[in-house]
């Protein structure tokens, strides 16, 4: 549990172990609520909440769960968690909350906070499973912020709801819609895909030849 | 080996031992030369708007699709001339007003979305230029339905054409929609054989390359006769929106266009002939094109009768594409030799 561990597990999640691009989990969040970013702000720091919560709840009470109930036990962590998020918006949020409807409950069952709880709390120490929580929630949002941005550039010619293309500008309505979701992550994955592995393929070949 | 003089050379090779001569570049070219009557009407009704589109459209598929292939480090040929094929059929399936820049777009999301991606000529499971078509509508509904009159007018649109504008003006199916959303009577009848015929000949707002049937079945016969395309595509296509829509129309005739209308207005003939038969996204065998076609123009008739657009050959065919494989599974033919299925 040293600080090198902490460092690598936080850089998997942004990077190679993305949630989002390599994983491909979360994607319902993602095509549902990357058409404004503000709204896309919010559901990632309610995803970064929960998600680092209940992995650390998860993680301290992984040896007092009974492992035929485990899964239910997690989704009541989870869902507690969920709910505080949820709650929370409706008091300090009022049109955002509305606007994102729901799709805040419904990261009770994100797979990625499942898939975090299953595949790295539930064997792992609280820290770490904190640091992991944070590192997932950090690669999701670093995805949908970069997806949200271009949507609601194309989409309706503006940036956190102030216009930055001119009145020359025409909104692609595709954009705004689902499809365009599924478009920009596709090509998102593409890009990405492209340029990351290139060092893990590298290595590769390198050990191919050995 | 060369040195002796080979009195009885022998060469094994495996088959085809005779080559009927079909090649991309070929079938590609042929299909170009078919579009050719219905660009010329384009051009003659839409004057150089349509060849502005045209040249634009044909010139961004191949630059797309050489950069593409050479970005994906595949051979960068364009030599097979199937992105000029996309190109034009692109352009024919828009409005001819459409800004340039737009149809561009629409080539991008074409060659480089529907085409390259999926591994390029031959493994898209969607016709690239009705995927650049239907994002564009998608994308900018407006612009992809504003209509330029052509310099000749159908007599029965004269009405809408004084009524509403000067320059534009709704496509004959467009117009019954909105009058028949709005709770009119149908704005149009077509009550003349001498409408008909007009209509035939292209003298309608429409895309550039759709409104001329005359023209579109010119090129479609020359294909037929090449054996680029089956008929049975084409024929169960139109046939099928042709009894479905006889059938709305004998149920109640004031609220449904008449089933002549319906083939010869929008897509109806370029998607019949030149997009539904497109050979790698189309059923391969004979009964497996029938079933596509019928489908095609059930869809685009269910579209057009209850759906929000006032066109659907585009959608229908998109729809029909992602059942191709399916279609083609379920009229595999008995394989020579083993027994019948069961």
């Amino acid at each position: 549990m040293t600080s090198g561990r902490i460092k690598r597990i936080m850089l998997g999640g942004i990077g190679r172990d993305n949630p989002v691009f390599a994983q491909v989990l979360g994607i319902c969040s993602t095509l549902a609520v990357t058409n404004v970013l503000r709204n896309t702000v919010v559901m990632c720091l309610g995803l970064v909440f929960t998600l680092a919560l209940s992995n650390l709840t998860v993680s301290a009470l992984r040896r007092l769960m009974p492992a035929r109930v485990r899964m239910m036990a997690e989704v009541l962590v989870i869902a507690c968690y969920v709910i505080i998020v949820d709650i929370a918006l409706k008091a300090l949020a009022p049109d955002i909350s509305r606007q994102l409807g729901p799709y805040v409950g419904l990261i009770i069952t994100n797979c990625i906070v499942m898939g975090r709880a299953e595949a790295f709390a539930l064997s792992n120490p609280p820290l770490p499973s904190l640091a992991d929580g944070v590192a997932a929630g950090i690669g999701y949002s670093c995805v949908l912020l970069v997806i949200a941005f271009f949507r609601e550039l194309l989409g309706s010619g503006t940036v956190w709801g102030a216009r930055v293309l001119g009145e020359w500008w025409t909104n692609w309505a595709i954009m705004v819609m689902a499809p365009g979701a599924f478009f920009m992550l596709a090509v998102f994955i593409w890009i990405v895909k492209g340029a990351i592995p290139r060092a893990g393929n590298a290595a590769g070949k390198e050990s191919g030849k050995q | 080996m060369s040195a002796e003089p080979a009195a009885v050379s022998l060469i094994v090779s495996s088959s085809p031992h005779a080559h009927s001569g079909a090649s991309v570049r070929r079938i590609m070219l042929d299909v170009i030369i078919a579009l050719v009557p219905a660009l010329a009407v384009g051009l003659y009704l839409f004057g150089w708007n349509a060849l502005r589109l045209v040249v634009v459209c044909v010139s961004a598929c191949v630059l797309i699709e050489a950069l593409c292939r050479k970005a994906m480090g595949r051979d960068p040929g364009v030599g097979d001339l199937s992105a000029v094929v996309t190109g034009v059929l692109l352009a024919f399936n828009l409005p001819p007003a459409l800004p340039g820049w737009m149809a561009v777009i629409g080539c991008v999301f074409a060659i480089a979305v529907a085409k390259q991606i999926f591994g390029g000529l031959g493994y898209n499971p969607f016709n690239p230029a009705l995927v650049g078509r239907a994002m564009l509508l998608v994308s900018f509904p407006v612009h992809m339905t504003t209509w330029a009159v052509p310099a000749r007018l159908a007599s029965v649109l004269e009405p809408a054409r004084t009524a509403v504008d000067a320059v534009t003006m709704a496509t004959p199916l467009g117009w019954a929609k909105t009058s028949l959303s709005a709770g009119n009577a149908l704005p149009l009848a077509l009550d003349s054989v001498a409408t008909a015929w007009e209509f035939f000949a292209g003298f309608k707002p429409g895309c550039i390359g759709e409104t001329s049937g005359l023209a579109l079945l010119i090129g479609a016969a020359y294909l037929l006769y090449r054996r680029c395309i089956g008929w049975q595509t084409p024929v169960f296509f139109v046939g099928a929106v042709a009894v479905f829509a006889a059938i709305l129309w004998r149920v109640d005739p004031a609220r449904n266009l008449h089933p002549v209308f319906h083939v010869l207005t929008g897509g109806v003939m370029i998607g019949a002939f030149f997009m539904a038969t497109d050979m790698v996204t189309s059923p391969v065998t004979r009964a497996g094109m029938a079933v596509f076609g019928a489908g095609c123009g059930v869809i685009t008739m269910l579209i057009r009768a209850w759906g929000g657009y006032p066109e659907g050959v585009s959608f229908a065919i998109l729809l029909m594409n992602a059942v191709t494989p399916l279609i083609n599974k379920a009229t595999r033919p008995r394989v020579f030799g083993h027994g019948r299925r069961k």
